[in-house]
Parts: structure tokens; C-alpha cells; sequence
């Protein structure tokens, strides 16, 4: 019996002996007391215990800095301005830090530890990021290479987004990926729908975040997300529309109308929509929807190269050259605010046909799915 | 044996540790800091203090934990788990103590003391210093020698690694491949103290 009881006993007592002395010490040594941390020139104040690393205490307050290394310092994703207080760069920030960022005050925020007030500058925009652990609910196929997948929010967490921008998938590491990737996905569905958001993702032959979200995600199962992001969203103006997509491209611009619909916006606006065939072509009948939900909206599907024996009686050709023909006979055309989204080729040629009409760049929004 | 004789052998044994024995390129251990904090020579420097500081010190708390707690309830084969408890505890303790009262040298060397918590020539020393069966005056030689030479180490290859930035190192061959060359020219490199001096 002893042979089992006393090394037990020492041993234990030992490591027991050594936890008290730590918490002891950490109490008594380790107690800055309550610290001032000031965002973006006070914009958020809050009063936190110090001790900890920006980073958690960051997170504990829920404000979302990326990270991808857990706060070891060897992934360098973590950086935020630090305006004050933060004493000079560690050793362990150096090797993340060029000339510009250490004159700016960068740093990386798992490396410096509250001990004191701190004054630091967040972008607007990563003040109102999350992540959140949703789950896959539904997954429908739109054609042969496009789904949609349903992605439920947790109760008691909202996605306050502005419709048009997008969300990090991340696909974890599995059979084809050694690694985590992050890939960027448009919000397509209705604002109004609080509990949940979808996105359209076209099949990328070998890519590793579509194979994952294709052939191994499946309904029920748990997806890490984080957003929102992105410039691309409906600038509130009276002028008329004008939206391009490609493909999968039609993901924020389908969001923005359902918000317009919502708010039953009357602004005229016109949507072309590009695909190759018969085939390629989905969400049809929710466009028709919104002709007749929307005060002015037409929505044109373009085919560049239709099945001969489909019977397709739509436009055909580029996407880019429907809208060029439209807006040649808009008298106004060069009021126009452009809204593309899709392939890097795409946008490009869409850009130069409305700066073509006299759209100037800077009425010219785009998201490009690269 | 006389104060004076135990001194010499103590001095010996530091010795060894350091170019006969050395932790790192003989025995090997130790080496996922030595491969990955390497880059740049001041930082080895300062990883190579803060391993000479907890070595010095862990293997005299474990010295003593082993002679008066291990074994006189003929439990040695505890070390491992006691040992490992104690470098831990000590790692966090005397790093909570720089950070608040001395930021330069926490600054310089106490962010470095998370690293060390599981670093194994730590622990490998401690545990060499039994079956050696060391004194308390020769192990502490002991694990002093063994940090400066796991110390030294690093910040050699932390030197040869600065160059190699200007070097043109086939594309397979560049970071850890190229590091984990060098380990090994190196550890044949000291393979010439072998015999030199023996601190057993
Ligand atoms: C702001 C933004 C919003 C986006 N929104 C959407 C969206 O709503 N729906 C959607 O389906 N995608 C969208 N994307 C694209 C998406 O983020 C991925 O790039 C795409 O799904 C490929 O990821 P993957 O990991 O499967 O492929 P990867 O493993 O990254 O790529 C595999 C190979 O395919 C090539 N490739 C990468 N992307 C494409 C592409 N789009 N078309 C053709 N070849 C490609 C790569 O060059 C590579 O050679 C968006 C991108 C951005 C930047
Ligand atoms: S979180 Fe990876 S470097 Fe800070």
C-alpha cells in the first residue's frame, strides 16, 4: 500500500506546493492592476486587467485581430498600431517589422503585454470583424459546377454586415491540404435574414478551399467563418445602376438586391448577368422576382456561347458588349455607378467600357474573385 | 577530496560540458530552439543567456529536489515528472520576477523564457547530472558549462546564418534544410575535443 501511497503523496504534494507558490507569486508580483486601453483615439475605451497580451485582451473584448499562430509570434498577422505605451520593439517583433512599420508603431499585438495604459489604432472595419462557428444547413446545386451553401449563425451572435461584402471561409486542413487556407466568399443572401447567410461558390478544379467546401463538406457540419469584409457595397446615391457579373460574381450583387427590395428602393438599375450556356445559368427565376419587386430593375442573363439546339432567345455574346450596346443608348449614360463583380478578366474589360461612356473610376465599385 | 582538488574537477566538468560534451552537437538535444531561434545573432545571444540562467539554476533546485525529496523514499524514478514540474515552475517564476522589475533585461532575454519551459537539453541536463551522480558543486558546473555551450551553439550557427543570407543555396536546400547541414559539420567539427577532457 505504501509503495503506491507515499510516492503518490510526495509527488503531488510537491507539484501542489509549487502550483500555490506560482499563484502567490503571480498575485504579488504580476498584478498591474486595472489598465486604460484607448482605440482609435477613444473612439472604444476600455478598463481591463493588465498582464495580459494585447492580443487576448483584444479577443477577450472581442474584437477580432487576424492571428493564425495562437499568439506565438511566428505567424506576424497580428499587427496594430500601437500609438502609446507600448515600449519598444521586442526581439520577437523584429523580424516582422520593415522600416515603414517601425517608424509607424506597428507591433505585433500577441508580443506586447498590457502593463500600463495603452493608446492603439484599429481600421474602422476590424472593429466590427468576428468569427464565428456556423453551421452548414443546406447545400443546393444551382448547375454542374456552382452551390449554394446555408451557413447558420450561432443563436445569440449577429453578422452585422453591409450587403455586398464578404466573409473568410476557412477550409481546415484535410486528405488534399496539409494546410488551413482562408478563402474570401461573397454574401448573397437576404440581409433581412438574421440567422443565417449563404454564399454561391463555383467549383475550382483542384482548389483547395472549393474541393473542401464540394466534396467533403457536408449539412450539419461546423464551418469557421470571419467577416465581415470589403469596399464593395451600394453607395447611397440616387443615380442609376448599373451591375455586371460573371458566375459565381452574382453572390453580393443578388444581396444588395434583396436589400433594395427591402427598403423598396426606387433607384434605376439594370443587372447583366454572364455565363457561357444554358447550362451555366441559375437563380433566373429570383432575378424575375426582383424585376417585379424592385420600383426599376431589369435583369438581362447574357449567353457567350449557347447550346445551338438550347433555343435561347436572350442576348448573347460578352456580358461586357450587352452592357455596352444598353448604355449607348442610355442618354445618360456617363451618370451611371457601375457595380462588378467576377473574374479579374472580366472587370477589367467592364471598366473600360463605362469609363468608355465617361463613368469616372471612382463611380466604379468591383469585387475581384481572384 | 580538498576544496582545491574539487574545484579543478568542477572546472573540468565545466569544460567538458562545453566543448567535449556539448549538449547540443553531441548529444543533439535542444535543437528546435537552436533550428528555429537562429536567425539573427542577437537574438541568440539572448536565447543563449536566458538557457545559460535556468540551467544554472533548475539543476541545483533539481539537484536538491533529487537529494533530499527522491531519494530517500527510493523514488528516483520520479525525476522525470519531478524534474520537469520544477524547470517549469521555476521558468514561470523567474519570469513573472524580470518582467516587473526589470524590463531592460526582460526586454533582452525574459521574452525568451516561454521558449525554454520545453526546451530538452534543460531537462536533459538535469537528468545526465544523476547518472553521473554529480555533488551539488559539479552539477552546478555542470549545467552552467552545458548552457554556455548550447549557448555558444546557437550563436555560431546564428553567425553562419547571417552569411548564408547573401549565400546562394539551392532552392530545396534554403531554411531548414541548409540549417540542419550546418548542425551536422558542425557537431563533426567538435567531434575534435573528443577525449580532449572528461568530466566524468
Ligand atoms: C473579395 C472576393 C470575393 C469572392 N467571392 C467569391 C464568391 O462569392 N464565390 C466564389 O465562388 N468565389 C469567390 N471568390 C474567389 C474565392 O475566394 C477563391 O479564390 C476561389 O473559390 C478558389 O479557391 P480555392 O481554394 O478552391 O482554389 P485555390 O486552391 O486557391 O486555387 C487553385 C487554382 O485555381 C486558380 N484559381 C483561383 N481562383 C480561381 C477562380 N476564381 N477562377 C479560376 N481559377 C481560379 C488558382 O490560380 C490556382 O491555380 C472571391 C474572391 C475574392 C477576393
Ligand atoms: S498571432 Fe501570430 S504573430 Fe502574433
Amino acid at each position: 500500500m505504501n509503495l503506491f501511497v507515499i510516492p503518490i503523496a510526495i509527488i503531488s504534494g510537491v507539484s501542489a506546493l509549487l502550483a500555490a507558490a506560482l499563484i502567490f507569486a503571480e498575485r504579488v508580483i504580476s498584478n498591474y492592476g486595472e489598465v486604460m486601453l484607448n482605440i482609435n483615439d477613444k473612439e472604444k475605451e476600455f478598463t481591463v486587467r493588465g498582464g495580459a497580451s494585447l492580443l487576448e485582451t483584444l479577443t477577450d473584448q472581442k474584437i477580432f485581430i487576424p492571428s493564425a499562430c495562437g499568439g506565438r509570434g511566428t505567424c506576424g498577422y497580428c499587427k496594430v498600431k500601437v500609438t502609446d505605451g507600448a515600449g519598444p520593439l521586442l526581439p520577437t517583433e523584429e523580424p516582422y517589422m520593415n522600416a515603414e512599420e517601425r517608424t509607424a508603431g506597428i507591433r505585433l499585438s500577441c508580443q506586447v503585454k498590457l502593463r500600463n495604459d495603452l493608446k492603439i489604432e484599429i481600421p474602422a472595419e476590424l472593429l466590427s470583424i468576428r468569427q464565428y462557428v456556423s453551421t452548414c444547413e443546406k447545400i443546393v446545386d444551382y448547375t454542374y459546377d456552382i452551390k449554394q451553401f446555408r451557413l447558420t449563425i450561432p443563436e445569440r451572435q449577429e453578422m452585422k454586415y453591409t450587403p455586398g461584402q464578404y466573409v473568410q471561409v476557412l477550409a481546415p486542413q484535410y486528405e488534399k491540404s496539409a494546410e488551413e487556407v482562408y478563402r474570401a466568399y461573397s454574401i448573397s443572401s437576404d440581409p433581412a435574414d438574421k440567422k443565417a447567410i449563404e454564399l454561391i461558390v463555383r467549383r475550382v478544379p483542384d482548389g483547395i478551399c472549393t474541393t473542401y467546401l464540394f466534396d467533403y463538406l457536408k449539412e450539419g457540419q461546423s464551418l469557421n467563418i470571419n467577416g465581415p469584409y470589403g469596399h464593395f457595397y451600394l453607395r447611397e446615391t440616387t443615380v442609376p445602376i448599373i451591375f455586371i457579373a460573371g458566375g459565381s460574381g452574382i453572390a453580393p450583387i443578388k444581396c444588395i438586391l434583396h436589400h433594395m427590395q427591402n427598403m423598396q428602393n426606387p433607384r434605376k438599375a439594370i443587372f447583366f448577368f454572364g455565363v457561357r450556356t444554358t447550362r451555366d445559368l441559375f437563380l433566373v427565376e429570383e432575378m424575375k422576382g426582383f424585376e417585379s419587386g424592385l420600383p426599376d430593375f431589369k435583369f438581362i442573363p447574357v449567353l457567350s456561347q449557347p447550346e445551338p439546339d438550347a433555343n435561347w432567345r436572350g442576348a448573347t455574346g460578352w456580358v461586357t458588349t450587352a452592357a455596352e450596346e444598353y448604355l449607348k443608348n442610355q442618354t445618360e449614360a456617363r451618370t451611371y455607378e457601375g457595380y462588378l463583380c467576377g473574374s479579374p478578366g472580366m472587370i477589367e474589360s467592364s471598366i473600360k467600357v463605362l469609363t468608355g461612356f465617361g463613368i469616372p473610376d471612382d463611380k466604379i465599385y468591383y469585387d475581384k474573385f481572384s | 577530496m580538498d576544496i582545491g582538488s574539487q574545484m579543478l574537477h568542477a572546472l573540468i566538468i565545466l569544460f567538458a560540458a562545453i566543448f567535449t560534451d556539448n549538449i547540443l552537437l553531441a548529444r543533439f538535444l535542444g535543437m528546435c530552439s537552436f533550428l528555429s531561434v537562429s536567425r539573427q545573432v542577437k537574438t541568440a545571444v539572448g536565447l543563449g543567456l536566458a538557457v545559460v540562467m535556468v540551467m544554472t539554476f533548475t539543476i541545483a533546485l533539481d539537484w536538491l529536489a533529487y537529494r533530499y525529496i527522491l531519494q530517500p523514499y527510493a523514488i528516483e524514478y520520479f525525476r522525470f515528472i519531478l524534474f520537469i514540474i520544477i524547470i517549469a515552475a521555476f521558468v514561470q517564476f523567474i519570469e513573472m520576477v524580470i518582467e516587473r522589475y526589470s524590463p531592460l533585461l526582460y526586454q533582452n532575454l525574459g521574452i525568451f523564457l516561454p521558449l525554454i519551459t520545453v526546451n530538452c537539453a534543460v531537462l536533459g541536463a538535469s537528468l545526465f547530472m544523476v547518472i553521473r551522480q554529480y555533488n551539488l558543486i559539479e552539477a552546478v558546473a555542470f549545467g552552467f558549462g552545458s548552457g554556455a555551450g548550447w549557448m555558444m551553439a546557437i550563436v555560431a550557427m546564428a553567425g553562419i546564418r547571417e552569411r548564408l543570407n547573401n549565400a546562394k543555396i539551392p532552392r530545396g536546400l534554403q531554411g531548414p534544410g541548409i540549417t540542419l547541414i550546418i548542425a551536422g559539420i558542425m557537431a563533426l567539427a567538435f567531434i575534435g575535443f573528443t577525449g580532449v577532457l572528461s568530466g566524468r
